[in-house]
């Protein structure tokens, strides 16, 4: 552990440390190109210059570990020239041209000729055209060469993470390029990440080109949906320029740090997963059957018609396919609602996909629901699964099915099965965000909010209970399904009424035993894992919540 | 600024109450203006050359009054050579217009050396408070405000709305301005 002093202030770091990171902890920070703390080093663009004392001369701080009693200065004059050098050396090909690309405003180059170049142009050769402007090399990534720095990153994002080696630097000098190699494509199911990690605008996003600059777009934390790891991400959305982006509210999500699921990466999958949120086919009213016909009707009729039908019934006539897209607060309701209240004795969640979800070894997982894990926590299935509830149905044995976003009818179940269970059963609920088939097959049409349009909590394969925020307002007349749940509870005069989902998961932690001692301040934006053990000291997150630069 | 209704009240005297006084002070105002100007328009008539001219009205609207050249009128878009806008849809007009009144759709060039160009590109005038910071900001100078086109009163809102095709029809007023240098 060697202690050394950085600007004057002392810092204790763990052994092989580099000054990168030593600096990080004490909030300087040492501008940089090729360094990325999820890569090796490579140490070639020179921009993160350092003095330390009795060294002969600038060393870089990525390629640098910290030895004790070393005396680091991060900003003097030496330091601010070397790097204005190396910025215009940066530069010197660079085609400048920001106002058509997609990076302005989230770019390094300008961000840090704005803080340390600023110097007046000396270029009076022409500059060096390179072979590719504006070229797809994968179905998710365009590369533009003159805009490359030539880091290295993203090579070495596709050696070292993926290892599938599809970038390559080929040529000398200032021809030298970023390319695929002959007859390759960029396209692992990582892909997208190489363009989070690009420091300038030569590696863009194929599906965000051009939809939305991007100092129009707010920023909310949230948990990937795609499967169940449960990635950290950041929703960009955008709602004041509804003109941009063709209307897209959520315009991409970005990968968030956190040590303990995805470091610093997400799948492509989930990474452009996230169109359903807008989609045409979203629910946008609550729909009620009246002859053949489902029609618009309001909250107050549709929620009035399904408790109406609800207390008709036997609890154990009901049916109920809950949906592991659901929060682990809407989960906790549907057990309350269904089984500790109505008494209900037949509450499954999972239904099998028609493919196979295909997991690998590194964050996809096979299960395409976020939160199958909290759903089994808490107390679900009920006796029976998805498969028995449905053969019961078609037996005539339910009078009332209520199904939570499942399209049964395209799903991985026996069709024949699903067809005489919905034919077989007087009343269909169904409780969702999109349509799709066995939504037209329902009596009742519950619409939900999608997961960036609500707060909650997931719970990963692993245990690690994580939360999501609401980044945009739910769709139309659409409900997050814990306020549909609450008000349902309502007019089935429960008892109970939920202010929020801070307060569900409050009761969720008390009265489920995997829960106990979680809140929402323990799980903070890294999240705790199941049979969290609180200690006496305050609640300090496992790993320092640090804004990361890359 | 204090604006209350309070701080506004003015008190009249008598004087100014009765209104008589204050409307024959305004007719002689009036009155002299009138048969100073026609003396000397009649001195200038007969021939005087010394005499001083006599004030006149512009007869708009047949009769305009020259523009200042650094005066901001209606917008246009610029044309390249080939007479496709020059605008290259990089929004730092749509981020600096203060009224919001820019609504610009980025799409793909065809050609990869161009790379972006506006899909749509719609002013909605009857927000424009003709502050010409969307012509300060532009990289390109693709958007001016030079056309000299200062009657676009409309009846309704919608024809405030100029799209792109209009605000590319729209000509210079400067016979020297060139939209390619
Ligand atoms: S990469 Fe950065 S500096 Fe280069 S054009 Fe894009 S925004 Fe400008
Ligand atoms: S494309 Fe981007 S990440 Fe890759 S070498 Fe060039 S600048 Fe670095
Ligand atoms: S003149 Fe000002 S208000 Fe009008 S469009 Fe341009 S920037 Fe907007
Ligand atoms: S600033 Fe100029 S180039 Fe950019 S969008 Fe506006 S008119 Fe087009």
């Amino acid at each position: 552990m060697p202690t050394l002093t950085i600007d004057g202030q002392q810092v204790t770091v763990p052994e092989k440390t580099n000054v990168i990171e030593a600096a990080k902890t004490l909030g300087i920070e040492i501008p940089h190109y090729c360094y990325h703390p999820g890569l090796s080093v490579a140490g070639n663009c020179r921009m993160c210059m350092v003095e330390i004392e009795k060294a002969p001369k600038l060393a870089i701080g990525c390629f640098t570990p910290c030895t004790e009693g070393m005396v680091v200065f991060t900003n003097t004059e030496k330091v601010k020239q070397a790097r204005k050098d190396v910025l215009e050396f940066l530069l010197s090909n660079h085609p400048l041209d920001c106002p058509v690309c997609d990076q302005a405003g989230e770019c390094w180059l300008q961000i840090y000729y704005m803080q340390h170049g600023q110097y007046e142009s000396r270029m009076m050769e022409n500059k060096i055209k390179k072979s590719k402007k504006a070229t797809s090399i994968g179905p998710h990534v365009n590369l533009d060469q003159e805009r490359c720095v030539l880091c290295g990153r993203c090579v070495r994002f596709c050696d070292e993470i993926t290892k599938t080696h599809e970038l390559g630097i080929f040529g000398r000098g200032n021809r030298e390029e970023l390319d695929v190699f002959p007859g390759k494509q960029l396209d692992n199911r990582y892909s997208g990440n190489v363009v989070d990690i690009c420091p300038v605008g030569a590696l863009t996003d194929r599906d965000f080109r051009f939809q939305v600059r991007v100092w129009y777009l707010g920023v909310q934390d949230s948990v990937c949906p795609g499967c169940s790891r449960g990635c950290n991400i950041q929703i960009h959305y955008n709602r004041n320029r509804p003109h941009h982006g063709h209307g897209r509210r959520v315009a991409r999500l970005k990968p968030r740090y956190n040590s303990h699921v995805n470091q610093f990466w997400m799948c492509d999958e989930g990474r452009y997963g996230y169109k359903f949120v807008d989609a045409g086919d979203r629910i946008i009213s609550p729909m009620l059957r009246r002859g053949a016909e489902l029609q618009m009707a309001t909250w107050g009729e549709t929620l009035a018609a399904s408790a109406e039908r609800i207390r008709a019934v036997n609890p154990s006539q009901i049916g109920v396919i809950a949906w592991p897209q659901l929060t682990n607060e809407e989960l906790y309701l549907v057990r309350r609602l269904f089984v500790d209240g109505l008494g209900c004795k037949n509450v499954s969640f999972s239904v099998p996909s028609k493919k196979d979800g295909g997991g690998d070894d590194f964050l996809i997982t096979a299960d395409k629901n976020p939160n199958t894990r909290g759903a089994g926590e808490i107390g679900l299935p009920i006796a029976d699964s998805t498969g028995d509830i449905l053969q019961a149905a078609s037996r005539g044995e339910f009078k009332l099915l209520h199904i939570f976003g499942h399209d049964l009818l395209s799903s991985g179940l026996d069709q024949p099965l699903v067809e005489s269970a919905l034919a077989a059963t007087e009343t269909v609920i169904f409780q969702g965000s999109n349509s799709h088939l066995t939504v037209d097959r329902a009596d009742i049409v519950l619409p939900s909010a999608t997961f960036a349009e609500k707060s909650g909590s997931f719970t990963n394969f692993e245990g690690r209970v994580q939360r999501i925020h609401e980044a945009v307002p739910p769709l139309g007349d659409a409900l997050p399904d814990w306020q549909i749940l609450n008000r349902m509870a309502r007019a089935l005069e429960m008892g109970w009424d939920y202010q929020g989902t801070e307060h569900i998961f409050k009761e969720l932690a008390e009265n489920v035993a995997a829960f106990s001692g979680l809140s929402y301040c323990v799980l903070g934006d890294q999240g705790e894992l199941l049979g969290y053990k609180p200690t006496n000291e305050a609640h300090i997150p496992t790993e320092p919540v640090t804004t990361v630069i890359i | 600024m204090n604006s209350s209704p309070e701080h506004n009240k003015r008190d009249y005297g008598l004087w100014q109450r009765t209104y008589v006084p204050e409307v024959f002070g305004g007719l002689a105002i009036t009155a002299r203006h009138f048969f100073v100007n026609l003396k000397n328009h009649i001195r200038r008539l007969i021939g005087r050359k010394d005499a001083a001219p006599g004030a006149v009205t512009f007869q708009y609207p047949e009769q305009r009054r020259p523009l200042a050249p650094r005066l901001r009128s209606l917008h246009r878009l610029t044309k390249r050579e080939d007479g496709s806008p020059r605008c290259v849809a990089c929004m730092m007009c749509e981020t600096i217009c203060p009224a919001r009144c820019i609504y610009i759709v980025a799409t793909e060039h065809p050609d990869p050396n161009i790379e972006k160009m506006p899909e749509q590109f719609t002013i909605d005038l009857g927000r424009c408070v003709f502050c010409g910071y969307c012509v300060e900001a532009c990289p390109e100078d693709a958007i001016r405000m030079d056309t000299g086109i200062l009657e676009f009163a409309s009846y309704t809102r919608e024809n405030m709305i100029y799209t792109i095709d209009q605000l590319l029809s729209h000509e210079t007023a400067k016979p020297d301005a060139q939209d390619t240098q």
